[in-house]
């Protein structure tokens, strides 16, 4: 851990689940207690069960896990999904459950004073049993649903929450909102049981459900504000997505690659950065996939392995096309210095596509990553969402230290920018425009490198052809004009060195301006 | 009314959960065992559990509150958890008959 301007009265206990630990700057506050409280589906059994298993596979640590809602059969059963086996751990002496679920069969009777002093007697027992420093209970509003007397099992909560502090254990407890903006808890106690409050929240946004998690308090401790996305992965369990925190640590590099177009390096003054994201903007038909293609076969030559996410056409689809421009995806796909991962935007949500290009780029380590195309996938979410999974996507790519291209699409055939773009600009390295001009009443293709960070480049829209070998470039257009605009018009010679100074002061205007974001 | 009779009067199996020698356990103790004389005699067994030297039995009967006290036999098994100063209810929980049930009742109850 780098990051230690928090003092150092309060410790911190690394949870190990990712990226909770950057956002709780290093974890949850040791021998504490943390309320953890959501909706129901909000996965808070989730969350109680994978801080005890990432105590024990990853620090070693034995846990007891405290139910009063679903009985530790259920649980057991449900959590073997993640790739827990909590009946292992058990017979192992690293995990001992306290079963306090209601028995629905056994009609229980109130006479008189009574306290929790069995169910502290037996989570004592069990943290002794199996040493445990974790304890997740889950949940504390299925206490009261048990007990008629809500005063006595406010009090007895208190309890046992000190007692948990005494015993020096990292409790986790869980309680249940009613809504997912509103009070923290059902039974407005919850929160004053607990030293820290953690909230999960499973929001409908825009017809799909957007999982955050925000740190609400961490009684003396340093943390991140604000609500991070999260997700839940079969086989791993909840994955945050720390977008502020992955975003700062980048560096840049001046390695230079080919973007597998010869002309396209030399207009990019030597090629792409290693480390740097590529958008690429064009109408449908204008050469996106192509370029894509060229690129994925530049880094095949120089034996880089590329991975193709493709959300746009079908897998027959895209090696056909690639074949017709003489690219062999199969082969470079036998050979290994291939994946391409083809599915439905809308197989998946946006957190949960971020996630699996993330494990797909760790598993396979391509040197080039190409994503066609960024427009698909912005149909899926809400404009927050989406602009959290591009910076999710960019910022990935750059810590990986690889190239990513992605592709977006205009609205209109003629020019204009898309949403995504209006969306994104500010999060790439370099922006490629393609477009359609008309010229003499003939449909041509004009290609600008509109901006690339960190580099000269050549800011003339140049025309190119395409044809059984790929993509090539040819002279730039001369004597038009507007034609980013999508309204290209013939001007007299004269005029032409005026206009393309203009044009060079805008686009030097904002390069500037975007450099700085 | 006529199972109240000698021949069919069942045999009690009771357990009895307490923490220590709290006072509410000592409570639920004396009124445990006044019930059971002057209700049960001679066709009960009390066993009396403390939790603290025992957590391992509370875990195996999944017990929370204390005192709880666990009819086991006869059948249907049930909880009576508390002090065991409302009478009325448990004899309810135990499904014992009050011999005069004006008698005891507390006055509150239904």
């Amino acid at each position: 851990m780098t990051d230690r301007a928090i003092p150092a009265s309060v410790e911190k206990l690394p949870t190990g689940i990712a990226s909770l630990d950057v956002i709780a700057k290093g974890g949850l506050p040791k021998h504490r207690t943390t309320l953890v409280s959501g909706t129901a589906g909000s996965g808070k059994t989730i969350f109680a069960a994978q801080f005890l298993a990432a105590g024990i596979t990853d620090a070693g640590e034995s846990g007891v896990f405290v139910t009063f809602e679903e009985s530790a059969e259920d649980i057991r059963a449900n959590m073997r999904s993640f790739g827990w086996d909590l009946a292992a751990w058990e017979r192992e002496g690293k995990l001992a459950f306290v079963d306090a679920s209601p028995d629905p069969e056994v009609e229980v009777i109130e006479s008189g004073a009574f306290d929790l002093g069995a169910l502290l007697a037996r989570v004592r027992h069990a943290v002794q049993k199996v040493g445990a420093t974790r304890v997740s209970v889950d949940s504390l509003g299925a206490v009261f649903s048990q007990f008629s007397d809500h005063s006595v099992i406010r009090r007895e909560l208190f309890r046992i929450a000190s007692a948990l502090k005494d015993m020096g254990v990292t409790a986790v407890l869980t309680a249940e909102r009613v809504v997912d903006y509103g009070p923290i808890a059902r039974f407005g106690v919850e929160e004053f049981i607990a030293d820290n409050v953690l909230i999960l929240r499973n929001v409908l946004d825009e017809e799909s459900r957007r999982r955050t998690i925000e740190i609400l308090k961490f009684r003396g401790a340093d943390h991140q504000k604000g609500e991070f996305p999260f997700t839940i992965v079969p086989g791993t369990g909840l994955v945050v997505l720390p977008l502020s925190a992955i975003a700062l640590r980048q560096k840049s590099s001046d390695v230079r690659i080919s973007s597998g177009v010869k002309e396209l390096d030399e207009m990019c003054g030597g090629g792409f950065f290693r480390d740097s994201v590529i958008l690429l903007s064009g109408a449908t038909g204008t050469g996106k996939t192509l370029t894509v293609t060229q690129f994925l076969k530049g880094g095949a030559d120089a034996g880089e392995r590329c991975l193709l996410l493709a959300f746009e056409e079908s897998r027959e689809q895209l090696f056909r096309n690639a074949s017709g421009w003489g690219v062999d995806f199969e082969r470079m796909e036998r050979d290994g210095v291939l994946r391409v991962v083809c599915d439905y935007p809308d197989a998946a949500g946006l957190e949960d596509w971020l996630v699996t290009i993330q494990s797909t780029v760790r598993e396979f380590k391509p040197r080039r990553v190409a994503l066609d195309s960024l427009s698909a996938l912005e149909r899926i979410g809400s404009a927050k969402a989406f602009r959290e999974f591009v910076i999710g996507v960019t910022s990935f790519i750059k810590q990986q230290e690889i190239t990513g291209l992605l592709t977006t699409t205009t609205a209109s055939l003629m020019g204009g920018t898309s949403i995504t773009e209006a969306h994104i600009s500010t999060l790439t390295d370099s922006i490629i425009l393609l477009r359609y001009v008309e010229m003499f009443g003939e449909m041509k293709r004009g290609l600008t490198v509109l901006k690339m960070r960190g580099s000269q480049h050549d800011r003339n829209i140049r025309e190119f052809t395409i044809d059984g070998s790929g993509m090539h470039l040819g002279r730039a257009f001369r004597n038009v004009t507007g034609i980013l605009a999508g309204t290209p018009v013939h001007i007299s010679p004269t005029d032409v060195e005026r206009v393309w100074s203009q044009f060079d002061a805008e686009l030097s205007g904002r390069r500037r301006s975007t450099d700085h974001d | 009314m006529s199972d109240t009779g000698g021949e069919t009067a069942p045999h009690y199996l009771l357990k009895l959960y307490v923490t220590g020698k709290s006072a509410k356990s000592e409570v639920a103790i004396a009124n445990l065992r006044r019930l059971c004389a002057e209700e049960l005699e001679g066709r009960y067994d009390l066993q009396i559990i403390d939790v603290l030297e025992h957590p391992e039995a509370a875990e195996t009967d999944k017990i929370l509150a204390t005192p709880t006290l666990i009819k086991r036999l006869p059948p249907p098994l049930r909880r009576v958890i508390g002090d065991l100063s409302d009478r009325h209810k448990v004899l309810l929980g135990l499904e014992v008959r009050p011999e005069l049930p004006s008698r005891d009742r507390d006055p509150s109850a239904p």
